[in-house]
């Protein structure tokens, strides 16, 4: 009982029916335990969710976050934004929406779409509050307690908790630099198919995963839509970072790989697309969507209705206002403003590559993503990054997300993590990867003493010997690097 | 009745424990209002001494879990700044929250606790104490828990099934404290006895029923998880042989006593499988007080409520 019991105390069973709860002694939690539903067992909080809620310190440097930059979105131009819906429209903003959003907000997602190669019928689309709103709606509408959901391994630590709470039977995948191998996915599908069970969807983030940060192959995008018509499979496609591509050609999605596929213009049956004005312009104004096969669609409506009944036309008739926005050749400012961040994000990932491979030890990894948010780096196996964090905050003062969050069992992806280089300055990259480097060494070299390894001798990082991730590489073994030698390394107060 | 008195209730901070630290004191508070008590809620952040200062409180309620709560720092404060306050002195924190000190005091006086060795991290580079590992090893055997020396978070705590994994589980555990304990693993049952002051005992504190906390999966490589939410029913009154209770509880005020507890404690035990023998782990001297914790419901089992629970902690500010 080394651990503050309250929190457990609150998850246990009294009122069940173990006979216990009937004490009259526990009454005072039996009062609401018994009133909880059974799926909040599944809503579980854990030690590392609550170390992760304290990495909110000013001193601390964040890598942890999922944020885009929101300092470079120009003040006169939210500022006129706004005063253009007020000027315009005070009251209609003000007032309720239709549940599946703004008309002039769909044609905004439409064109957002279009500029990713992906044409959809605007009568497809539902708007809502941020993409996590079409994940929880998604498994609102198809999930059954014991449902099975194939997922990728790691996954995006954010779906965890709604796919907990529903709770679902999460099948993970683990992926490659390939993003997720379509011939384990088929053998998982067999697997289950021999038990009788059917996979309710496969959720997949195919560019620039998150946390993974890899990019589903072209191959395996087309096998995948492949097998999914071959055993009639939903597939909910999140694709939140692909404007986001700082290097190589653009991949189509799979929606518009699908449409292909039904053919005669005729749209994509089987893919419910998650979309989000997050990455491209603000997670602030909480505005997402979902594109679905209309008897989908209904249902994401109706769950929708019951959730929000709308989201905010305020932050809708924002987004419409900015896409009207236009410059002196007619095109649209937020083209040019994803352009912006797409030179500022390269640069920082850039620099988060460089720092990782002047300060990470021997035998760690990571993943060179051609886009989006998140590096994932892998360190030496005996190294748990949940504790790592927990010795990196207090001394270092820098925070991750440790691998686990990217697992539904929470103990898997233990020596892994996942690095945030959009939302943090050059310079907090650097020095933030300079201290998880020290956190690393030390831990390294106290492994070392105690399993009587001396750590072998090390050759210092030139710049020539730039890290160049595999493409046909596991997404585990991407590149080890030398480790630099740093002299006197700090040693952490006693008192945390 | 007691008489009203100015209340400042010190709650949250930094520690891991933040958020169960927020839901004790935000119980605390209710229940000192529904005393008539006028409360002051202060978090412990970097203005919480001013804000003490600024109270004009006539004592505070320590409701702060962790750092800085239970290893005597803001007792110690309180006392520079002539504060009365709950629980115990910053000496008895010291006492109780060092897992090493703790052990130590209680193998001197006689008390069972598991057989352990603490190792401090900077002296496996400074005196090279790997070299002593293989003979703890042989003298502890497996499997052993390895906890950091402070903190009584879930995180940091190891179970090494083998000599194998023992490096991977120190380094973990020596992420969140200097000072680690390497101690014997005994299975059996999770036990907890509250220890609470009273002037008509004759020990002058009373131990509360005992609660015993049952895993919901009896795995080995599953330990940590019973440190997870969600993976613990707990029972109140334990299901215990008469004798086996009355030991328990023996045993807890000898604890109380000897660690020189003031006000309230919760003493944390193992009954092991095999030799029917009790051993003591710890002793925390800022228990949960949320409406489900162990130490209200050990209170509740024993006929006193949440009211009166809290006000008999609040009066052990006043009787130091």
């Amino acid at each position: 009982m080394a651990n503050r019991d309250e929190t457990e105390m609150e998850r246990s069973t009294s009122g069940g029916g173990d006979g216990r709860g009937a004490r009259p002694t526990a009454h005072e939690l039996a009062r609401y335990e018994a009133l909880f539903a059974a799926r909040t067992r599944g809503m579980k909080s854990s030690a590392m969710r609550e170390m992760m809620a304290l990495t909110e310190r000013t001193d601390v440097i964040s890598l942890a976050g999922g944020l885009p930059d929101t300092s470079t979105f120009p003040p006169e131009l939210y500022a006129k934004l706004m005063a253009d819906v007020a000027a315009s429209s005070t009251a209609r903003a003000l007032q309720y929406g239709p549940t599946e959003g703004m008309a002039i907000t769909v044609e905004c997602i439409v064109e957002v779409m279009a500029a990713e190669g992906t044409h959809v019928d605007p009568a497809e689309v539902l708007v809502t509050t941020g993409g996590q709103q079409v994940i929880d709606l998604v498994c609102k509408t198809l999930i059954d307690p014991g449902d099975v959901i194939v997922a990728e391994a790691p996954t995006y630590p954010g779906a965890v908790p709604t796919f907990s709470a529903y709770q679902a039977d999460v099948e993970q995948i683990e992926i490659d630099a390939d993003g997720m191998p379509i011939d384990a996915l088929e053998s998982t599908l067999d697997r289950l198919q021999a038990q009788g069970r059917r996979p309710k969807f496969i959720y997949t983030i195919p560019n620039f995963q998150n946390p993974g940060g890899v990019t589903m192959s072209l191959a395996r995008r087309r096998r995948l839509v492949e097998v999914a018509r071959e055993r009639e499979l939903l597939v909910l496609e999140d694709n939140p970072y692909g404007l986001l591509r700082y290097e190589g050609e653009a991949l189509p999605t799979l929606h518009s790989l699908d449409a292909a596929a039904v053919g005669r213009g005729g749209a994509s049956d089987l893919v419910i697309y998650l979309g989000t004005f997050s990455k491209i312009l603000s997670p602030g104004l909480r505005l997402g969507w979902a594109v679905a096969p209309r008897p989908v669609l209904e249902k994401l409506n109706l769950g929708k209705q019951g959730a929000d009944l709308c989201s905010s036309p305020v932050t809708q008739m924002f987004v419409a206002a900015y896409f009207a926005e236009r410059d002196a050749r007619g095109e649209g400012v937020w083209r040019a403003y994803v352009d912006t961040l797409r030179d500022l994000y390269r640069r920082r990932r850039d620099v988060m590559l460089e720092a990782l491979a002047e300060h990470f030890g021997e035998g760690a990894r990571w993943t060179r993503p051609e886009g989006g948010l998140f590096v994932w780096a892998t360190l030496d196996e005996r190294i748990d990054t949940t504790d790592l964090l927990a010795l990196a905050r207090g001394s270092e003062g820098v925070a991750f997300v440790p691998g686990r969050a990217a697992y539904m069992d929470g103990r898997s992806g233990s020596s892994a993590m996942r690095l945030n280089f959009a939302g943090v300055p050059d310079e907090d990259i650097r020095e933030g990867i300079r201290r998880i480097g020290r956190g690393v060494h030390e831990q390294l070299s106290l492994l070392g003493s105690l399993s009587g390894t001396v750590p072998t001798a090390r050759a210092t990082a030139s710049p020539a010997s730039e890290p160049q991730a595999d493409a046909q590489a596991p997404l585990a073994d991407v590149v080890a690097l030398p480790r630099r030698e740093r002299p006197g390394s700090a040693r952490r107060s006693q008192d945390r | 009745m007691t008489a009203s008195r100015r209340v400042a209730v010190l709650k949250g901070g930094r520690s891991f424990e933040r958020s169960v630290s927020l839901r004790s004191g935000a119980q605390v508070q209710d229940a000192l209002a529904r005393l008539g008590h006028d409360v002051v809620a202060i978090d412990a952040g970097p203005e919480a001494l001013a804000e003490l200062l600024a109270s004009d409180a006539d004592a505070a309620f320590v409701a702060l879990h962790g750092r800085y709560g239970e290893d005597g720092t803001v007792q110690g404060l309180l006392e520079a700044i002539e504060m009365p306050y709950t629980g115990s002195s910053p000496a008895a924190c010291m006492r109780s929250t060092d897992k090493v000190l703790a052990k130590c005091l209680m193998r001197e006086a006689g008390i069972p606790t598991p057989d352990f060795r603490a190792l401090r991290e900077t002296s496996i580079k400074e005196l090279g104490a790997a070299a002593a590992l293989g003979r703890i090893e042989a003298e502890l055997g497996f499997p052993l828990v390895v906890k950091p020396a402070h903190g009584g978070s879930a995180l940091g705590v190891k179970f090494a099934p083998a000599s194998a994994q023992l490096p991977g589980s120190m380094v973990g555990a020596f992420s969140y404290d200097g000072t680690i304990v390497l101690e014997r693993f005994v299975k059996g049952r999770d036990l907890a006895v509250s220890v609470l002051d009273a002037d008509d005992a004759p020990a002058g504190a009373v131990a509360l029923p005992v609660v015993e906390a049952v895993p919901r999966e009896e795995e080995f490589y599953d330990y940590e998880s019973r440190y997870e939410i969600g993976m613990t029913t707990f029972v109140c009154p334990a299901e215990l042989a008469p004798e086996t209770t009355a030991r328990a509880q023996e045993l807890a005020l000898k604890v109380y006593g000897l660690l020189g507890c003031h006000g309230v404690a919760r003493i944390d035990l193992l009954l092991e499988q095999d030799t029917d023998e009790l051993w003591v782990l710890e002793a925390n001297v800022v228990p949960g007080m949320t409406e489900t914790s162990l130490l209200p419901q050990a209170a509740d089992a024993a006929g006193i409520p949440f009211d009166e629970l809290t006000e008999r902690i609040l009066a052990s500010a006043f009787s130091r």
